[in-house]
């Protein structure tokens, strides 16, 4: 059976060739970044060119790019390492509901050692208010972490604007842009941002490495104490294959960055449009507009998200929901609790994420299974039973009838 | 989070035993709500000498729920309204190879539902069935049946 990945948000394949650079750096190039011999020097040479190419990508200097284990670490060093070098100034921090666990986690183990976090609410379509945000800073406030796109929904969050607005109040402004970085173009200084997480694997690179850009003056304390590494900030042994192949797989992403964002919105919208025309009781999650090229997250309503997501792995289709069922844990998730969801239909979300090997065809086979599932799941459903016997009300056809427009 | 169903649930799952309703049922019970993502809804066919005939169901919820469901109608099959009431979350889950640890509710809730359609049947007949207790877990007074750990996900990291 044909497999049809649509989950490029939670991890993507590595590409070819990317695994073809890293590949010397696992054998004959095995050496340790720190020994003085040449074989300790080509090691260092390549960690010293990746991080060259990956701070160029983003407009800041070398010195300023820290390599790490991936996204959650950099989003915890971050986020602990200021909030701890920087407390005298001040206790308290800023950041928003639909952070991913990495960020919401880190903000609460912060809590417990006395600071005080304030969670900004979004709207319906995900979007931080940057008034809510300006309101909500205080002469104790040091810092604001704001993801630069959500991992479930794709809204793309206003960071010139929030980046701008921490600045003149003195905050500084970390944003966790795991899901962003390669997708969308990214200057940290026509941005505004002090600090900024990203991980390799989001980007068709290998797993267990990722970036913290933090710019020059930033004081963060050390997650990692131990060895010199990483310019004595963050200390182990560096993962020069991963290293390698993180920078080549950004370098491919943003060479093609013109080309595939374009195909890739293309994609997303006829998934879209033809799921919101074809399936009746559905509804787009997240902003239509302000949104991640490669994300499609719908909500289906009389139905749960596992049964659906069992019966599309069925057909070899990889997706993901916001369920409880599938999380394991008692609510469905809280980025969709957040925008305003009731349960009801939050179990019944599905996340399609395009990646770089998604063609249309899988899309309209996934679409096509999509609605086969569906017909399937709420022909037992004693929900929509209900509701077609006129003893329950359809929340979509109530609440959310009219689809957000694409502009 | 993978889930890992056995053969016998996946079965159940993909190829469900007796969806759908009955027409004038002897006895029909709905258990869970929706918030809480499952609600199922069983019909029982039952004789005069109170044999189930058929019983057919309808579930909201998860793989696991579905599956309970599926085999919970083919458990009381035949069976008599008192033989019935052995069929417990236990049996169910015996009889599906078990369920992971946190799928477990969903044998409870398939219990309650059949529990919930013998009441309704001993009510509509005016009779009472021996051992059986008036469901507590209608909609919209679902007393949480989740007895499971909370792990958090974890994905994208």
């Amino acid at each position: 059976m044909k497999q049809i990945y649509l989950d490029n948000a939670s991890t993507t394949p590595l590409r070819p060739e990317v695994l073809d650079v890293m590949l010397p750096y696992f054998t004959g190039e095995f050496g340790n970044p720190s020994s003085i011999y040449p074989l300790g020097q080509h090691a260092s040479d390549a960690v010293a060119a990746a991080r060259e190419q990956l701070a160029g990508f983003i407009g800041a200097k070398s010195k300023e790019v820290y390599f790490t284990s991936g996204g959650t670490e950099s989003d915890n060093w971050a986020i602990k390492g200021y909030a701890h070098a920087n407390a005298a100034r001040g206790k308290h921090l800023i950041t928003s509901a639909i952070e991913h666990h990495a960020v919401l986690h880190a903000f609460q183990a912060l809590e417990r050692d006395g600071f005080e976090v304030t969670y900004l609410p979004v709207d319906a379509e995900g979007l931080i208010s940057p008034a809510g945000f300006e309101a909500a800073i205080r002469e104790d406030t040091i810092l604001a972490s704001i993801m630069f796109a959500n991992n479930e929904i794709g809204t793309i969050e206003p960071i010139a604007e929030l980046a701008a607005i921490a600045k003149a109040h003195g905050v500084a402004f970390h944003t966790d842009a795991v899901q962003a970085f390669a997708h969308v173009p990214i200057n940290v200084d026509e941005l505004g941002i002090d600090m900024l997480s990203a991980s390799a694997h989001k980007l068709n690179g290998p797993k267990g490495v990722g970036l913290l850009y933090l710019r020059r003056g930033i004081k963060v304390d050390n997650l990692m104490d131990g060895g010199q590494q990483e310019r004595g900030r963050r200390a182990t042994t560096e993962n020069v294959p991963g290293i390698v192949g993180f920078a080549k797989a950004a370098e491919l992403a943003f060479a093609e960055l013109d080309t595939e964002v374009p195909r890739l919105r293309g994609l997303r919208d006829h998934a879209i449009k033809r799921i919101l025309v074809e399936i009746p009781f559905a509804k787009l999650n997240g902003s239509w507009k302000d949104r991640l090229a490669n994300n499609v997250n719908c909500s289906f309503e009389f139905i749960e998200g596992e049964g659906m997501l069992l019966q599309l792995a069925a057909r070899g289709i990889c997706v993901s929901s916001g369920s409880a069922c599938t999380s394991g844990s008692l609510d469905p998730s809280h980025v969709l609790l957040a925008i305003g969801l009731p349960h009801e239909i939050a179990h019944g979300s599905l996340r399609l994420t395009l990646g770089h090997d998604t063609t249309q065809e899988d899309i309209d086979f996934a679409v096509d299974s999509l609605k086969a599932t569906l017909e399937n799941l709420r022909m037992m459903s004693p929900l929509y039973e209900d509701y077609q016997r006129g003893n329950y009300a359809s929340i979509i056809e109530t609440r959310f009838s009219t689809p957000p427009d694409a502009n | 989070m993978a889930m890992d169903y056995s053969e016998k649930v996946m079965d159940h799952f993909t190829n469900p035993r007796n969806v759908g309703e009955i027409e004038d049922a002897s006895g029909e019970g709905t258990v869970g709500n929706a918030v809480c993502g499952d609600i199922m809804r069983i019909y029982l066919d039952i004789d005069d000498d109170n044999v189930i005939q058929d019983a057919k169901f309808k579930t909201f919820g998860c793989g696991a729920a579905i599956a309970t469901s599926s085999m919970a109608t083919e458990l009381v099959k035949g069976k008599t309204v008192q033989e019935a009431l052995e069929v417990t979350n236990k049996a169910v889950m015996e009889a599906l190879d078990g369920l992971p640890a946190v799928k477990v509710h969903c044998s409870l809730l398939a219990e309650e539902a059949i529990h919930a359609a013998l009441w309704d049947y001993a009510e509509k007949n005016g009779i009472q069935i021996e051992g059986l207790e008036k469901p507590v877990s209608d909609i919209g007074e679902h007393d949480h049946h989740h007895q499971v750990e909370l792990v958090e996900d974890e994905e994208d990291l």
